[in-house]
């Protein structure tokens, strides 16, 4: 007898429920929409600082890196996005292609050295990582590590080696070996760590399995492995550190990105967001934080306990060139995606 | 009929981009190393996990229905129990205790262990249903306990064997969070990654294709099995239990094995839940994130369980009341829909909705839609089991006597079919609950659901973070699971 009206409450209640998940987009407007492909925990500890000296509101939305990117091609002009962030800057050449990015604030562009801004000056990297082998020190040494990361394609490292090639981490060393190496050489490279490889869900496992020496050796960016030794240390004990040098391909420097969508209605607060995010206040803000990536603003360095930046090796890439459709062609070509 | 257009999408968007793509490039796609690989993958598992979970699901609900086995009542309830422990919990229990559980053997394991009530519930069911004169006569005639097993039950298992294995296969397909963490690429797995990396690439749209031909060849093979044979009969019967074989000395051995498969099915994932519960709180327990994962959790799978109940009562309405080949269409469309994995229904609206109307993208409203198209089936079945018991003449009657055609439907025909209204909708609540696939593509940026927040917990091996979102799908489960339990019909 009561059953309608009954139902027609449960749809008023399920709407009154729903309400707070919409509400962050329908009553208020942010000052701010930040879509951030970059490690959330980080971002979650400097955005308040920014809050509270700019007196802006920010969202902040956060996925993948070409997850992101690709949407915010889909979104065009649509786009709700104000400032795009990304762990590994070909998702930024994405959107830079398709025509989509503001030119990068003067300010930003005064507080980062020029190899991290691409050609177009349309955005600029804030973040560095480096490419690094966490290899089990029980099962090896580290004379009988390679000296080039295409040396890991070779039989010899067969279920020895691991890697998370679903990752954008990954994804941007590969555009790396693209870039300097050419397709051929990379199609052989990847269809040899196909073959030998031992396939992890993300850097975080590669580590994991390094150290438990499931594998002997694992393709990953440094800070995984220096935040474990600052915690607790239970996921590197017997693992260690190997930089590749010589500007290898494996030396490779990733770029964190942080560039200004066109659309975005709120170009100032924008441009007022990546300058501070560049500027010495905000990068040692990040320095100090649990991530332990490269400062990109050289007035700016990083705890001690990591290898310092001036000693790393990398070789030189136009981080413009970074060509990620490219690169999920050919690890799809490869089955590795 | 708009219910079934939209069921139809994710068809529709996998037949578009086949078309679009085209037939070399398609051709170039699928005929490669990897997609020969997935195929095994998935057909070697599927195959496997259907007979183990067919052998053990009939050899359960053989010893619970027609054996002394002591204690049945119990071991009844256990036995159902796994359905309220997601398989990608499970997964995460196993791979969590030890690492070295992945690959295919990890695989069907985690799997047949999740998935076996599947076949249990329909068989025991079924076992309860039939009427023992049939079994008395074989023995009248002479025939051994074994033979009339073989000659007169099995077939008349046949159907709930079939339905059951079907389910575990559909599952199987859609299956992703339990085999991610386990290390066994599949179709589903496969195109979650793809469509990580590159959105709607058309390797993805690729892999969609083949696996939604694996799905209507499994529905298809269903079909054929059943064949045309019938297994109704007029009456009930003589309403008594059927004779029990007693199990003589097996009987303890016996009941040692079915505890032992509990202790796998049910006791790991406690264990693990428990340790990392314990080993969790000390490190993680955000009652804040914790509070609004299971509230947003909530909240979309009663928004999802309500539109698909309601968007159900037409369908079911036409095909009851109206019988025509087109209301029988629209149903039957809807079914094969749900053949579709939310992955592919995930990738079909992202695409859909870019397209057409940008403006509900990324928004609660296309998850709903997304839930309504995955589960509306979960809702017919319910519904029209409520409908079919609903006599249309109390409706003639009503109008008779002058009451008209909504005041009938208040008054008369929603009373009667509310009960097959609520279990459809607890069923699609559950299901929308422990959803994870289309959930991880569709829902707007910054919506986290207890699944979701799970799964990235567990994917970065932080076990103990993932604990408590575990435990509390679990504990949402559970209410459902009961009503299943006591209906005794699993719908596919």
């Amino acid at each position: 007898m009561t059953s309608l009206p009954r139902r027609l409450l449960a749809v008023a209640a399920t709407t009154a429920l729903l309400a707070p998940l919409s509400a962050c987009g329908v009553f208020s407007s942010p000052d701010l929409v930040i879509y951030n492909a970059q490690h959330e925990e980080l971002l979650d500890e400097i955005v308040p600082l920014f809050e509270e000296q700019s007196g802006l509101d920010v969202e902040l939305r956060s996925g993948k890196d070409l997850e992101m990117a690709n949407q915010i091609v889909e979104e065009g002009k649509d786009s709700p996005a104000d400032v795009f962030l990304t762990e590994n800057s070909p998702a930024m050449s994405i959107v830079d292609n398709a025509g989509l990015f503001a030119p990068a604030p003067a300010a930003a562009l005064e507080n980062i050295p020029a190899d991290y801004v691409p050609g177009s000056k349309n955005w600029v990297g804030f973040l560095g990582r480096s490419t690094v082998v966490m290899y089990n020190t029980d099962n090896l040494d580290e004379s009988e590590l390679p000296a080039s990361i295409l040396e890991f394609a070779e039989p010899e490292w067969e279920g020895r080696v691991g890697f998370s090639p679903t990752g954008a981490d990954f994804q941007a060393i590969v555009s790396a070996v693209l870039e300097l190496e050419g397709e051929d050489a990379t199609r052989a490279w990847l269809e040899g760590l196909k073959t030998n490889g031992v396939i992890l869900q993300n850097n975080l496992v590669v580590m994991q399995s390094a150290d438990a020496g499931e594998i002997d050796a694992g393709i990953a960016y440094h800070y995984y492995w220096y935040r474990d030794r600052e915690e607790s240390g239970t996921d590197s004990d017997s693992s260690a550190l190997y930089f590749f040098a010589d500007q290898d391909p494996g030396a490779f420097l990733s770029v964190s990105g942080a560039g200004i969508l066109a659309s975005s209605e709120n170009q100032e607060a924008a441009e007022e967001f990546v300058g501070w995010l560049t500027g010495t206040e905000a990068q040692q803000a990040m320095a100090e934080s649990y991530a332990l990536e490269y400062p990109l603003n050289p007035d700016v360095s990083l705890n001690p306990e990591v290898k310092p930046f001036d000693e790393l090796e990398p070789p030189t890439v136009d981080i413009a060139s970074l060509n990620g459709p490219q690169v999920t062609d050919l690890m799809t070509e490869a089955g590795l995606l | 009929m708009a219910v079934a257009l939209l069921a139809l999408i994710p068809l529709a968007y996998v037949a578009t981009y086949t078309v679009i793509i085209g037939p070399v490039e398609i051709w170039e796609l699928v005929a490669r190393p990897r997609i020969v690989e997935l195929l095994r993958n998935t057909v070697t598992l599927a195959a496997a996990c259907m007979a183990a979970t067919v052998v053990l699901g009939l050899a359960l609900a053989l010893l619970v229905e027609r054996t002394d086995l002591p204690g049945r009542r119990l071991w009844h309830g256990l036995l159902v129990a796994p359905l309220a422990v997601p398989a990608f919990v499970n997964g995460y229990a196993w791979v969590s205790i030890d690492r070295s559980i992945n690959g295919f053997s990890g695989a069907f394991l985690v799997i047949t262990l999740s998935y076996y009530p599947l076949v249990y519930l329909p068989a025991a069911a079924a076992l309860r249903g039939l009427d023992p004169a049939l079994e008395e006569v074989s023995w009248a005639l002479g025939h051994s306990r074994w033979r009339t097993l073989g000659r007169v039950v099995l077939p008349q298992l046949r159907p709930a064997l079939l339905g059951g294995a079907l389910l575990v296969g559909l599952h199987l397909l859609a299956e992703f969070g339990a085999l991610a963490l386990l290390r066994f690429p599949t179709f589903t797995t496969a195109i979650y990654d793809q469509y990580g990396s590159t959105f709607n690439g058309s390797a993805a749209t690729a892999m969609a294709g083949v696996l939604v031909m694996l799905c209507l060849l499994l529905l298809l093979a269903d079909l054929r099995l059943r064949g045309h044979r019938h297994y109704a009969r007029i009456g009930q019967g003589a309403a008594r239990d059927a004779s029990r074989t007693p199990l003589g000395a097996l009987r303890w051995p016996l009941v040692a094995a079915v505890a032992a498969l509990l202790v796998l099915a049910l006791g790991v994932p406690t264990y693990a839940l428990v340790r990392w519960l314990a080993v969790g709180t000390s490190t993680e327990f955000p009652l804040d994130e914790l509070a609004t994962a299971a509230l947003t959790t909530v909240a979309l799978a009663a928004a999802g369980a309500v539109a698909t109940t309601l968007a159900a009562i037409p369908v079911v309405w036409l095909a009851v009341r109206h019988r025509s080949r087109v209301s029988t269409l629209v149903e039957r469309s809807a079914y094969v829909a749900n053949a579709l994995p939310g992955i592919v229904v995930g990738l079909a609206l992202v695409v859909a909705s870019l397209k057409v109307v940008p403006v509900i993208y990324q928004t609660s409203l296309l998850l709903v839609i997304a839930y309504a198209i995955l589960f509306l089936p979960r809702a017919l079945v319910s519904v029209r089991a409520g409908l079919e018991q609903a006599p249309v003449v109390l409706d003639h009657v009503a109008h008779s006597l002058g009451v008209g055609p909504v005041r009938t439907a208040q008054r008369v025909t929603l009373p009667l079919i509310a009960s097959g209204l609520g279990a459809g909708t607890a069923l699609v609540f559950l299901a929308i609950s422990t959803e994870l696939t289309a959930t991880l593509m569709l829902s707007p940026i910054g919506t986290h659901t207890l699944a979701t927040e799970f799964w990235s917990a567990s994917s970065e091996l932080r076990y103990g973070a993932a604990a408590p979102y575990a435990l509390l799908l679990v504990l949402i489960s559970i209410p459902a699971t009961v009503l299943l339990m006591r209906h005794e019909r699993i719908t596919p």
